[in-house]
């Protein structure tokens, strides 16, 4: 096969892992409360600039830093839940949706207010280093160390994640919840706990991707926006709720946005329209996405 | 609780926010301040002069449009303090400075009267530039200034033309703004012609210099006003210069990865790549390029993100070696003293070096208070006659440029445009060969040897 295609599918599938996880914890809180978090782009911007602060101030970089990034947006999330969430639970829809919306308009004005505008990134981290930031595959197909090693971590959360909800009582619990709230409570499972432990490992899955993004991508307060659209595409497309279409779905938004324009000859100016339109053609035949439920 | 309802309202609350989400852009973030100047006095969108014999009025309103928020907010702040920097040489008494306003305060001929700014925030958008000039022309300003990007100037300029309002630009480079035939529209800077044009005289001169043959350019530019014009005035130029243009990418602005069209352009193989972007799209095409294996042996950048503060900080040593065009460079502060002084100044205040984009905003908006000045007057068509009639000498100007003098078409007509390379952490010209303060240094890319 032409190396630009062999170079386009593996780049696609790459930065596609990063874009599911990102979106899986959209699909996770959505499957849990039928709520979907308009302030998720800005959770990954919190994570960004989390990993950023980190390496500024103490030379931490983002790989090793992971852990507390991850487990500050566990925070983050438990406390959303709390103070915001949980208010609104059972609210009307719109009431729920400008809730959250306008939680990311607050955070990302807070960005711009507490660091400014600026654009950062992290210089030469950790991993750029690795055998000079690339790896070499053949003549013309290169693969960036940080993106290979992102879509990594990637598939181990996302395997993690996959295993806390199938195989353990705790995600049985949270399951049960998502199947029916009232029910479960009779059983003894403590809705409010699972709604803070669904939303705090939400937003740890979106702040691991944010710290592994934080090794190759600039940081800045809108960082957000345009993941959080794409995440939304692929939540949508994979199937609400769905944490394996999210991965799918993920993957396939990546292939899309960088193989397609290549095979068709479209300039890369384009390429979301390519992938919307994946989108459109998926949501006509099952609206309720690839793997939803409903 | 579950109810299908429920989802059914959530997907559509999910589809119509997902599309503002799109269509903002990055927007939502706060309007930028609208210093407090009650609209009451002067309700009518063009003030009425003053009439002579009158009192001088209080205070002379420009409206200021920059991307203030959003994906450029820091360009849009590194030039709003720009403006603030003008501002203060205008309205304080700064006798020393040579230029025209620096001694007394305020318009001498407009009775002392100070100018006030009134901010306006595009957010990067056309759209939201566009609102902003009819808020701020309602506020009563006496002309607008702005907006740095061209689509954002595109719009906000219609308004002014239509309402029959100077508006001057300081920073927007695409060639087309000058040719729509407006009678209120005036640019200080070079455009990207200008710009583009010295690209290709460089590659030919480089070329008979150092006895090494390119085998032709790459073009990389982004799909709004600022980088589609630029591509084109760069393949007419190619044309003319006989440069083979081995292929060209269109990216969409803002895209969250561009490793698909980096690897494009590495498929033509070309020597030089001539890149148009914006700041963030700058930072990742040289992070994405570098752990592609993309290194030409030449990158001459038009400008924009390349030149941006941002852009230097947050690449490092992956950007030495990498050229632009500009109209402005760091290295002037070594020949003109003015610019020397100018940067100290934005410094002092603003805690960062004079760049260009700031240097051409300052420079635009002493030529727009120089003029209303010479107007002696608010009135719109005596502000036009002044600004057509502007003839700034070089030694009033920060810039390495011949002076100020607007054509038929309202284009500054003795602006130049030079070349910069990064060397050691710095921009520093080396083209035109005259004005350069170092030698290419060829290959130019810095992972290229990595």
């Amino acid at each position: 096969m032409d190396a630009t295609i062999v170079q386009a599918v593996l780049s696609g599938a790459l930065i596609g892992m990063i874009y599911a996880l990102i979106a899986a914890g959209l699909s996770l809180i959505f499957g849990l409360m039928e709520i979907v978090n308009f302030a998720h782009g800005e959770f990954l911007m919190l994570a960004m600039f989390s990993s950023f602060w980190m390496w500024e101030l103490w030379r931490l970089d983002p790989l090793a830093s992971l852990p507390i990034t991850a487990a500050l947006m566990f925070g983050v999330g438990v406390l959303t839940n709390r103070l915001l969430v949980m208010r609104v639970l059972n609210a009307p829809a719109l009431a729920q949706i400008f809730a959250t919306f306008g939680l990311g308009l607050f955070l990302r004005a807070s960005a711009q207010y507490l660091w400014t505008a600026d654009f950062r990134a992290i210089q030469d981290p950790f991993l750029s280093r690795v055998a000079g930031g690339r790896i070499a595959l053949g003549r013309d197909v290169f693969i960036g160390v940080p993106q290979l090693v992102a879509a990594v971590i990637a598939a181990v959360a996302f395997a993690l994640l996959g295993l806390l909800i199938r195989r353990t009582r705790l995600g049985l619990a949270l399951q049960a919840v998502a199947e029916d709230r009232s029910t479960a409570a009779l059983m003894g499972i403590p809705a409010g706990r699972m709604f803070d432990l669904g939303w705090g490992i939400a937003a740890a899955c979106v702040g691991i991707a944010g710290a592994v993004l934080a090794s190759f991508y600039y940081i800045y307060p809108s960082v957000g926006v345009t993941f959080a659209l794409l995440a939304y595409i692929i939540v949508a497309l994979g199937g609400f709720g769905s944490i394996t279409g999210a991965l799918i779905a993920g993957i396939m938004v990546g292939l899309v946005e960088i193989v397609a324009p290549l095979l068709l000859g479209i300039p890369p100016a384009y390429k979301y329209a390519l992938v919307f339109t994946l989108y459109l053609l998926v949501v006509l035949v099952r609206p309720q996405g690839l793997f939803g439920r409903y | 609780m579950s109810g299908k309802l429920s989802v059914i309202k959530q997907l559509i609350g999910l589809l119509t926010l997902a599309l503002i989400v799109a269509l903002a852009g990055c927007g939502g973030a706060p309007s930028a301040q609208a210093p407090a100047s009650p609209p009451s006095a002067t309700t009518a969108r063009a003030p009425a002069p003053a009439p002579a014999g009158q009192a001088p009025p209080a205070s002379i309103k420009i409206g200021v449009i920059y991307p203030l928020s959003g994906p450029q907010a820091q360009t849009g702040n590194d030039m709003k303090a720009a403006i603030e920097l003008a501002l203060a040489i205008i309205n304080q008494d700064m006798g020393d400075l040579p230029f025209a306003l620096a001694p007394g305060t305020g318009l001498p001929n407009l009775g002392g009267a100070p100018i006030e700014v009134i901010f306006g925030d595009s957010q990067a958008r056309a759209d939201i530039g566009q609102s902003e000039a009819e808020r701020l022309l309602n506020q009563g300003v006496v002309a607008l200034y702005g907006a740095y990007n061209s689509a954002v100037t595109k719009t906000a300029s219609s308004v002014a033309e239509r309402a029959g309002i100077p508006f001057v630009n300081g920073a927007s480079s695409s060639p087309d703004l000058t040719e729509r035939g407006y009678r209120w529209f005036f640019r200080t800077s070079p455009t990207d012609l200008d710009f583009s044009r010295v690209m290709f005289a460089f590659l030919k001169d480089f070329q008979e210099r150092q006895g090494v043959t390119l085998n032709g350019v790459a073009l990389f530019y982004e799909d709004t006003d600022f980088g589609v014009n630029s591509a084109t005035a760069q393949k007419r130029f190619a044309e003319e210069y006989g440069v083979p243009v081995l292929g060209e990418v269109k990216y969409r602005s803002g895209s969250a990865a561009l490793t698909g069209e980096i690897q494009q352009l590495k498929s033509f193989n070309a020597d030089v790549l001539l890149p148009s972007s914006y700041v963030n799209d700058a930072i990742l095409t040289v992070k994405t390029a570098r752990e592609l294996g993309f290194a030409p042996q030449l990158i001459i950048a038009q400008n924009a993100g390349y030149l941006d503060n941002a852009f230097l900080e947050t690449t490092g040593a992956d950007a030495e070696g990498i050229l632009s065009r500009a109209a402005y460079a760091a290295d002037i502060t070594q020949a003109k003293d003015l610019a020397a002084r100018i940067d100290q100044m934005y410094q002092q205040s603003h805690d960062r070096p004079l760049t260009d984009a700031p240097a051409r905003a300052f420079t635009g908006f002493m030529a727009l208070a120089e003029a209303i000045n010479r107007a002696g007057s608010t009135d719109p068509e005596a502000i036009r006659a002044a600004l057509a009639a502007t003839d700034i000498p070089a030694d009033q100007l920060i810039m390495p440029w011949q002076g100020i003098k607007f054509d038929e078409k309202g284009q500054n007509s003795l602006g130049q445009a030079i070349l910069v390379q990064r060397q050691n952490g710095a921009y520093v010209t080396v083209y035109p060969f005259e004005f350069a303060s170092s030698e290419v240094r060829f290959p130019g890319v810095a992972w290229a040897n990595r």
